[in-house]
């Protein structure tokens, strides 16, 4: 993941109104060549709005869309150099496999032989060999998936646009669908954007991702930066789940802070893992996730730096994982109010599963907290 | 229970009895030696049938009304699928209330649009003949017409067309190549019925028409005469046996593209 690949989507100051409603406000993106992007956020948010201005089934009210350095503004969706799978897979029913694949073929030059060949090729590529002559209505939900598919890359767009293409399918169907879209993204080199309210499938398969709330790009960063630094309390609850506790600042030294967090102690944070972009005036906020704490029993040792005595309030099991919501000794003594804090624990061999009530410790280390300030 | 379902069975009898008796009577007496419609029958004869055939005025009537009857079905199916798809895809204002109005005739008393429309055209000087009928027919076959491809249209997935124009058709092609085939079985019940409404109305025909015979202008003419009635008889025969098979066509269109199609039911009547 190289960041010197040239720009393939470039959207410059882009804004999108429906009468009233100011959908896009001024959206600045740029998505390489090759790169697996996806458009993360609540329904509402406009990241659907976004990938149809670029796929160009909507006008754009303001700004510039640009497709490998060429300004879209007057180049109709089918003239575009990009295709879309769709929310519903929009398979024509009436069609068969092989026709509906070959559909965008139908202005190309080549010859038939040369045309069913490509489409082979295709069906083959989604693991969809010797369907061609199925009637299309009959196929189930992961094939219609795969068909609709086919169908967009045999053109060999630039842009393959995925609209929430997951969302229709089970769970197994749909972990199994994030590999196989990851290997064929790699495969073909393709430049992929995602949009998906989904943040696992997000994190799973993008290279980088937006979180959009209300028009607008909250922050734009790989998986891993996202989850482990996100630019605001809002990403942070969006993005997994997050804790979040009151805290107060004691002081300030260079870019980082100390400060008082009831429940945890004193501690002090460097300035990477200060966050300044906090709109929602909360007041000064500690954030952690749930798996950096770990719960400890009476006798048990443990490597990390702090320490501190909680009550077991409430035990999730889900199997693989217990969740645990605590109450910290201590955690009421800022406002009175005492926050539960939710902590996960893989369920190891050997490790039993605590009950509610338990006094327990918790080992943390300060280098998991971020400062949302 | 068992006495009462005995009760329903015999009450759905007698009802259908009540509704197809009379129909039952017209070929037995289109096929009676008789003059009179009256048991007992006299005898076996298709004197009637060859009787109407050679009615020259029948025959123009009949012309006549196929003439305005498929002219009608066309134009109201056609204007009915702008209408249809207008009112399933995009949203403008005052959609309601037009789709409203467009849909109205349905409710309306024919007489009432007969007499408003002979004002109009009279007052506009436009000579009365089976042209001003099909505008009459077309007016009132309209909100059948749009109520069926309605249904049709809106049973349809709005991004089939965005992915044939996202795969580089024109919007045109792109409806062509996938709404139409789609919406089609909605289209042929819409001709269908758009034509049998016309075939056998009568108020605005009476009205519309002129000098020029319809078929139900024609058989309601020839009712004064009492030695004419064997023949409408023949006639109604026919027509009733057209219909069956207009019907029955129409239904097994409708289920094959069904079929073909996975099953989802897109407009029809039956």
């Amino acid at each position: 993941m190289t960041d010197d690949r040239k720009p393939m989507i470039e959207c410059r100051g882009v804004h999108k109104h429906y009468g009233d409603y100011h959908a896009l406000r001024g959206i600045d993106l740029t998505i390489r060549a090759g790169e697996f992007f996806s458009l993360l956020g609540p329904s509402g948010c406009g990241k659907t709005t976004l990938l149809r201005t670029i796929a160009g089934f909507e006008d754009i009210s303001d700004g510039a869309i640009l497709i490998d350095q060429k300004h879209m503004g007057d180049v109709p969706a089918n003239k575009r150099p990009t295709n879309m799978v769709f929310q519903s897979y929009a398979i024509f029913p009436h069609l068969t496999v092989a026709q509906n694949v070959a559909f965008g073929l139908r202005r190309d030059p080549r010859g038939r032989a040369e045309k069913a060949a490509l489409v082979d090729e295709s069906l083959a590529m989604v693991g969809l060999r010797g369907f061609g002559n199925r009637a299309a209505h009959a196929l189930s939900g992961g094939q219609r998936q795969r068909v609709a598919l086919a169908r967009a890359l045999i053109l060999k767009p630039k842009v393959l646009l995925l609209d929430e293409p997951l969302s229709a399918l089970d769970r197994k169907m749909r972990e199994q669908m994030q590999v196989e879209l990851i290997k064929l993204q790699r495969q073909v080199g393709i430049t992929f954007v995602l949009v998906t309210h989904d943040q696992e499938e997000a994190l799973v398969m993008s290279d980088r991702i937006a979180v959009m709330f209300e028009g607008e790009i909250a922050q734009l960063d790989g998986p891993e930066a996202l989850y482990a630094r996100p630019a605001n309390r809002r990403v942070a609850d969006f993005i997994g789940v997050m804790n979040f506790l009151p805290a107060r600042i004691l002081g300030e030294q260079g870019g980082g802070a100390t400060v008082e967090v009831p429940g945890l102690g004193v501690v002090e944070l460097p300035e990477r893992q200060i966050s300044r972009a906090n709109p929602d005036d909360a007041g000064p906020t500690i954030g952690f996730r749930p798996e950096t704490m770990t719960l400890v029993g009476p006798n048990q040792t443990h490597g990390q730096p702090r320490e501190t005595n909680a009550t077991i309030d409430e035990v999730v099991y889900y199997g693989d994982m217990t969740y645990y919501d605590l109450r910290l000794d201590g955690a009421a003594a800022m406002d009175g109010k005492a926050r539960p804090v939710r902590i996960s624990m893989r369920n190891v061999f050997g490790r039993d599963v605590q009950e509610v009530g338990t006094r327990t410790r918790l080992a943390w280390s300060p280098g998991s907290l971020v400062l949302f300030r | 229970m068992k006495g009462q379902g005995r009760g329903l069975q015999i009450y759905a009898l007698l009802y259908l009895l009540f509704l197809y008796a009379p129909i039952i009577l017209l070929p037995l007496f289109a096929f009676n030696s008789g003059t009179i419609i009256a048991f007992p029958l006299q005898g076996f004869t298709t004197d009637w049938f060859s009787q109407m055939w050679d009615n020259a005025t029948l025959r123009t009537a009949l012309t006549n009304s196929l003439i305005i009857a498929v002219s009608a079905a066309i134009l109201a199916t056609c204007l009915g699928i702008f209408a249809a798809r207008a009112s399933t895809r995009f949203e403008f204002p005052g959609k309601g209330g037009m789709m409203g109005f467009i849909l109205l005739p349905m409710v309306l008393p024919e007489i009432i649009v007969a007499m408003s429309l002979l004002v109009v055209l009279l007052g506009a000087g436009v000579q009365l003949s089976i042209l001003t009928v099909i505008v009459g027919h077309v007016l009132i076959c309209m909100p059948y017409a749009i109520a069926i491809l309605s249904t049709a249209f809106s049973s349809l997935d709005k991004s089939l067309e965005e992915a044939a124009y996202d795969l580089g058709e024109t919007k045109w092609s792109a409806f062509r190549l996938v709404t139409l085939p789609l919406v089609m079985p909605g289209i042929i019940s819409s001709l269908l019925i758009s034509f049998t409404i016309s075939l056998d109305e009568f108020i605005i025909a009476f009205f519309l028409a002129g000098n020029q015979p319809t078929l139900p202008t024609y058989i309601f003419s020839q009712l004064r005469f009492p030695k004419q009635i064997p023949m409408i008889m023949a006639l109604g025969t026919v027509l009733v046996a057209l219909s069956i098979v207009l019907l029955a066509l129409g239904e097994y269109f409708r289920r094959r593209g069904n079929a073909r199609m996975g099953g989802n039911p897109t407009g029809g009547f039956l």
